[in-house]
This record gives structure tokens, C-alpha cells and sequence, in this order.
């Protein structure tokens, strides 16, 4: 599977992958999980490569997805996995479906796909050929350079989050995806009862990660909370999106556990207690 | 006249649950074969005296949990793996009896691969393949060796030719691999079958221990459950459609005595 | 003259009420009882124990192994 991934955007075909995470390793549990975020966002396969991940919260969303999957992976001609877990993926609320768009016209194709291995035009233009492979290293080089180059773009155009009841008073940020943001939804409301100055920050994509705005904001809380359920994944990308600036702890469970809104929220007050004053000890989470 | 309690004593008992099979109660559905093969294995490996002597690799589907229930080493494959993992035990351990245990969906699609290169590398083990022609454990979907016309949840209108293509006769293949030296397939829905299939899956397994090359045993089963009928329907539909297409007996037997 | 005098004891917790044992039966001496066990199965039982010739095939047959079969030759 992750050799296909590698492949397709070895030659930049578009595809749109639905990835439904559970507890593992291995054969593991039929429960949710959210341990294949590195899977998913660094890639198993070889080379260098990246792909987008969009990381819906709930039904509707992963309906909307789709279209915006495909949008996405025919503009930049790159992989895009929808990365939900087993929550999200079975759990059963209202849609309102999105109209249906009919299959593109043999014209529309040729115009929008170029590049295309179907024939169409032939006699006007260049064959179109799709093949990974590259004997040239200087070549080879070149296209990987390409690549970045476009993954940049992309990290400037296309890092999408929602933001929860945060201002400039806000004093800790929460920052979970998919079933877990829908956990801290609730310990959001527990704590800001009790009148805490906390919010949330939920990625919507997962790669580009919103590194702009978690920086920004890691300038002005006392603590971060990342809440994923597994053994710390997403954790690491918070972490070196603050710059240090504040400290990131990680709560969640794992192997197809899922935390309550109070399995959160005592995670939130040990952190909240040991991170009265804003000052972040260097290697805090080195335990 | 024998009063009963006279008659039920331990010297008088003929027949009883093999003590490999442990007591565990089995999580499979009423009447499944899956039941009966475990049963049968249990007893073999009993009567073989093998019981320190044995590795059973079980797969993904009903039978991933046949580690609880029967008394000897396990390893859990990755679905449709059984075959490479049987083929590393058996090379590392010559001399042990090493067998898998595998479904329709796990040997015959995403297993082809490892199926045909074990059984054409001639590995010494005994493959045992319960053919339902349905993925069981996941609801009941459409396996390649449904039937055609057959009715799953993923083929609601049955199986079409043009939509998906024909039943996979993978035994079929075996035959014709040169490293397969006994390729048969039974059935358990009756005493004289369930009398064969044991006398089958005991070749296979004595063709394991002696090296003889890679035995296949198909028994072809029901999914009550999957197929949406009692076990007693399910067993005469498997009569009236399964055994045509996928007949019982021998298909090669390359074994000398 | 001598007869084989059989009779079976089923396991009835371990019992699924799959029926193939008294399909087996080829005395029809086997049914699903009116009760139920713990899982809520109908557990098999035997009728007329007097008629069993301990022939096994209510054993064989049976998915889970609930049945032990006790046979004696009664002169």
C-alpha cells in the first residue's frame, strides 16, 4: 500500500485514499484509534514524498471531504488520504449530501489533464508516458527538487484548522483531530464553565500541518495539550511547531481505547498545575 | 437390562471430545464446520502423539481465534500469510508437524501469492482450506470463490460473469504445481464425510512429518450465518450448488506407501 | 441374542442447538429440548435411551464436541 503511495507521487497522479485507524500494531483491535497519523502524514513508502492528509471530525465532514480530497489531489497532482478512525468512520449522524457532479467529458479531460495516458489527442501532441523510474541521478534530483518546491507551495496554501474559543486572553490550547477534538469539545465546555481560558486548535489538514498559527499562539499560553489517542504521535509536530516557546503535553489512550471528557480533563489540570507560570523547562517532557 | 447408570462409565466410553480441544466455548456460529475440522485436527494430532511436536498457523477470518481452542503451539498470520509463515517454522523445525488452517478469503485472494509459491516450492506442510466461497467473519461479502449466481453483500444481484468474473478453482491449480503431492477435498456435512476428511487431513499431516511435499486439504463448508439459511439448509444448499462445481474426492495423490 | 446398548451425554452448556446431531440420529432419538440453556440455546437431548445402539453419529456430527457416547455389548 505504501509503495503505491510512493508511486503515485513519484509521478504525480492524483488518488484519494480513505485510511480508518484502529488500535494496533499489528492484526490489533476493531476499535478506533489514531495511531496511523505517522503512517499517514510521513509516509512508509521509500523516497522523498509527501502527501496531504485531511483529518474530518464528523460524518458530514467526511463526506465533504471527498469533494474537497478531489479538488485538492487533481490541483496539485499529489496523493491525498482522508485519515479517520474507527469512531468517525462508524459512527452515525445526519448528511446533507452534496449534488452529483457526472464524470468528466473525454474534452474536459484532455483539457484538464494533459498529462493523461488515455489516448485522447494523440495525433496533436507528445505521447504521455507515467513511469517512476529514473536511471539519472542528476535527473532524478531535479524532479525531487520540483517536488519540494511544489510541497512548499502547498504548505503555504492549502494548512487548514478551526479555531475554539481562542482570543488574545487565552491562556492554554488544546490541539486534537478527528474523534479526540470531538472528546475535548466537551472538556472545553467543563473547563470554561469553571472559568479556565482555555481553546482549541483542530487541524483539518494534518499535512500541511498548521505550524504558523501553533507557533503563534505557543507565544502566548502557559501549556499545550495534544490530545490523540495513542502513544504519541501527533505530540512530536506540536512540539516543534512551538519553538519551545510553550510547553506541549499529550494525553489520550491507545491499542482502541478512547478517552472521556474526563479522562482529558484531569490530564488538562495535571498540566495546567504544573504549568502555572509562564515559563517552559527545557526538557519537561524527558522524563 | 442395563440401567443407565451402568452403562455411562468411563470403560464403556467410545466417543468424546478430544482432550487437545480444550474447553473453551467456541465463538463460532451453530452448526459451522470450522467446529468440526478443529474437532478433527485435535483428534489427529492426538492419535499422532504430536501434540509436543506440532505448529498450527491460523489465519485471519472465523478461525483467527483457533489458537483458544486446541491445545497445541499457535502463530497468528497476517490475513492470507499462513503459507510464509508456515514455510519459515517448517524449514527452521524439520521435524515438527506444521500445518495451517485457513479460509476462503484468506488463502484463495489475498494469499494467492504465498498459496502458489508454497505449494510450488513443495514446503512440507499440510494446508488445511475451509472453502465457503464467502468472507463469514466480516458479514458476508462477495470471496473469488463465490458461486456464480450466488447472492453476498457485495454481489446483492449474485455473481455475474462480466461484473466479476468466475469461482477460482485454486485446488485446481494445486494439481498441476510440481511441488503438491496430495491435493484433495472433502466435506464434513455427514458422518461418512466427516470420516473421510479425517483420514484426509491425517495423509496431509503425515505427509508433513515424512517430507513429502505440500499437501492441500479443501473442505468444502457452509457458512450458515453468511449464507442467511440453518445449519440444516445450509447443508443441503452446499449439496445442491457447492458440491458441483467444487466435486469431492481425491485430485492427486503422488504418495507412495 | 446380543445387543448393543448405547446412550449419550451432551454438555449442555457447551451445546449451540445446531439440530445436525438429530438430523444424524439414525433412530431419531435425538431433539432440541423445550429448554434453554444459559447462552439461550434449545440444548440436544436424547429420548428413549433404551433404543440407542451407540452407533457415535450424533458425536461426529456435533460442531463442538458435546456429546460423549457410552456403548455396551449386552449379552
Amino acid at each position: 500500500m505504501q509503495e503505491g503511495f510512493s508511486y503515485m507521487a513519484g509521478v504525480e497522479l492524483p488518488g484519494v485514499i480513505v485510511s480508518v485507524g484502529r488500535g494496533g500494531p499489528g492484526l490489533g483491535t476493531i476499535q478506533p484509534g489514531q495511531a496511523d497519523y505517522e503512517q499517514a502524514v510521513y509516509g512508509g513508502g521509500n523516497g522523498d514524498y509527501r502527501v496531504i492528509v485531511l483529518a474530518p471530525n464528523s460524518v458530514q465532514e467526511m463526506c465533504d471531504c471527498m469533494g474537497k480530497a478531489k479538488e485538492l489531489t487533481f490541483k496539485w497532482r499529489m496523493p491525498v488520504i482522508v485519515l479517520s478512525d474507527g469512531m468517525i468512520g462508524q459512527m452515525m449522524e445526519k448528511v446533507v449530501l452534496p449534488p452529483f457532479t457526472p464524470r468528466r467529458t473525454d474534452e474536459e479531460i484532455a483539457k484538464q489533464c494533459p498529462w493523461a495516458t488515455n489516448g485522447i489527442g494523440l495525433k496533436n501532441r507528445q505521447y504521455n508516458f507515467i513511469s517512476t523510474l529514473e536511471l539519472d541521478a542528476k535527473e532524478m534530483e531535479a524532479r525531487n527538487k520540483r517536488m519540494t518546491a511544489k510541497y512548499n507551495q502547498v504548505e503555504a496554501e492549502e494548512v487548514d484548522f478551526e479555531l475554539y474559543n481562542v482570543d488574545s486572553e487565552t491562556e492554554y490550547l488544546i490541539v486534537a483531530y478527528g474523534i479526540s477534538s470531538r472528546v475535548s469539545m466537551k472538556t472545553l465546555e467543563m473547563l470554561r464553565e469553571s472559568g479556565v481560558k482555555v481553546g482549541m486548535l483542530r487541524p483539518k489538514t494534518l499535512w500541511p500541518f498548521p505550524n504558523k498559527k501553533i507557533n503563534e499562539l505557543a507565544g502566548q499560553v502557559k501549556g499545550i495539550l495534544c490530545v490523540e489517542q495513542c502513544e504519541g504521535q501527533m505530540v512530536k509536530d506540536v512540539r516543534l511547531a512551538t519553538e519551545g516557546q510553550a510547553p506541549v503535553y499529550l494525553s489520550g489512550r491507545s491499542g482502541g481505547m478512547v478517552s472521556s471528557p474526563q479522562d482529558v480533563l484531569e490530564d488538562f489540570q495535571k498540566m495546567a498545575s504544573e504549568c502555572a507560570t509562564k515559563s517552559c523547562p527545557k526538557g519537561y517532557w524527558m522524563k | 437390562m442395563i440401567t443407565k447408570e451402568e452403562l455411562i462409565i468411563p470403560e464403556n466410553k467410545v466417543y468424546g471430545k478430544p482432550s487437545l480441544m480444550n474447553d473453551t466455548p467456541m465463538h463460532y456460529c451453530p452448526g459451522c464446520s470450522h467446529s468440526v475440522v478443529h474437532k478433527l485436527v485435535a483428534e489427529i494430532i492426538e492419535e499422532m502423539g504430536l501434540e509436543e511436536n506440532t505448529v498450527g498457523i491460523c489465519p485471519v477470518g472465523c478461525a483467527v481465534f483457533a489458537y483458544r481452542y486446541l491445545n497445541v503451539d499457535w502463530i497468528e498470520a497476517a490475513h492470507g500469510r499462513a503459507p510464509a509463515c508456515a514455510t519459515a517454522v517448517k524449514r527452521l523445525w524439520p521435524n515438527k508437524l506444521v500445518f495451517t488452517y485457513q479460509g476462503d478469503g484468506d488463502l484463495a485472494c489475498i494469499g494467492t501469492g504465498e498459496t502458489i509459491h508454497a505449494m510450488n516450492r513443495g514446503e512440507n506442510i499440510a494446508i488445511i482450506f475451509i472453502n465457503n466461497a464467502i468472507y463469514g467473519m466480516t458479514g458476508g461479502q462477495m470471496a473469488p470463490t463465490t458461486l456464480m449466481g450466488m447472492k453476498t453483500s457485495t454481489c446483492p444481484y449474485g455473481r455475474q460473469a462480466d461484473l466479476h468474473g468466475y469461482p477460482l478453482h485454486i485446488t485446481d491449480l494445486a494439481v498441476n504445481l510440481e511441488g503438491t503431492c496430495y491435493v484433495t477435498r472433502q466435506a464434513v456435512n455427514t458422518v461418512a464425510n466427516i470420516r473421510k476428511t479425517k483420514k484426509a487431513i491425517r495423509q496431509a499431516f503425515e505427509n508433513s512429518m515424512n517430507k513429502k511435499g505440500c499437501s492441500i486439504v479443501e473442505v468444502v463448508s457452509t457458512c450458515a450465518s453468511g449464507w442467511k439459511q440453518t445449519p440444516e439448509q445450509a447443508n443441503q444448499w452446499m449439496v445442491d450448488n457447492m458440491f458441483p462445481y467444487y466435486p469431492l474426492g481425491d485430485l492427486k495423490n503422488t504418495v507412495t506407501e | 441374542m446380543a445387543k448393543m446398548r448405547g446412550a449419550i451425554v451432551v454438555d449442555i452448556e457447551r451445546c449451540k442447538g445446531c439440530n445436525l446431531c438429530a438430523i444424524a440420529c439414525p433412530l431419531n432419538l435425538v431433539t432440541l429440548s423445550a429448554t434453554v440453556n444459559h447462552k439461550g440455546y434449545n440444548y440436544a437431548e436424547q429420548t428413549d435411551w433404551e433404543k440407542c445402539n451407540g452407533c457415535t453419529s450424533c458425536a461426529i456430527v456435533c460442531p463442538d464436541g458435546c456429546i460423549t457416547v457410552y456403548r455396551k455389548k449386552e449379552e
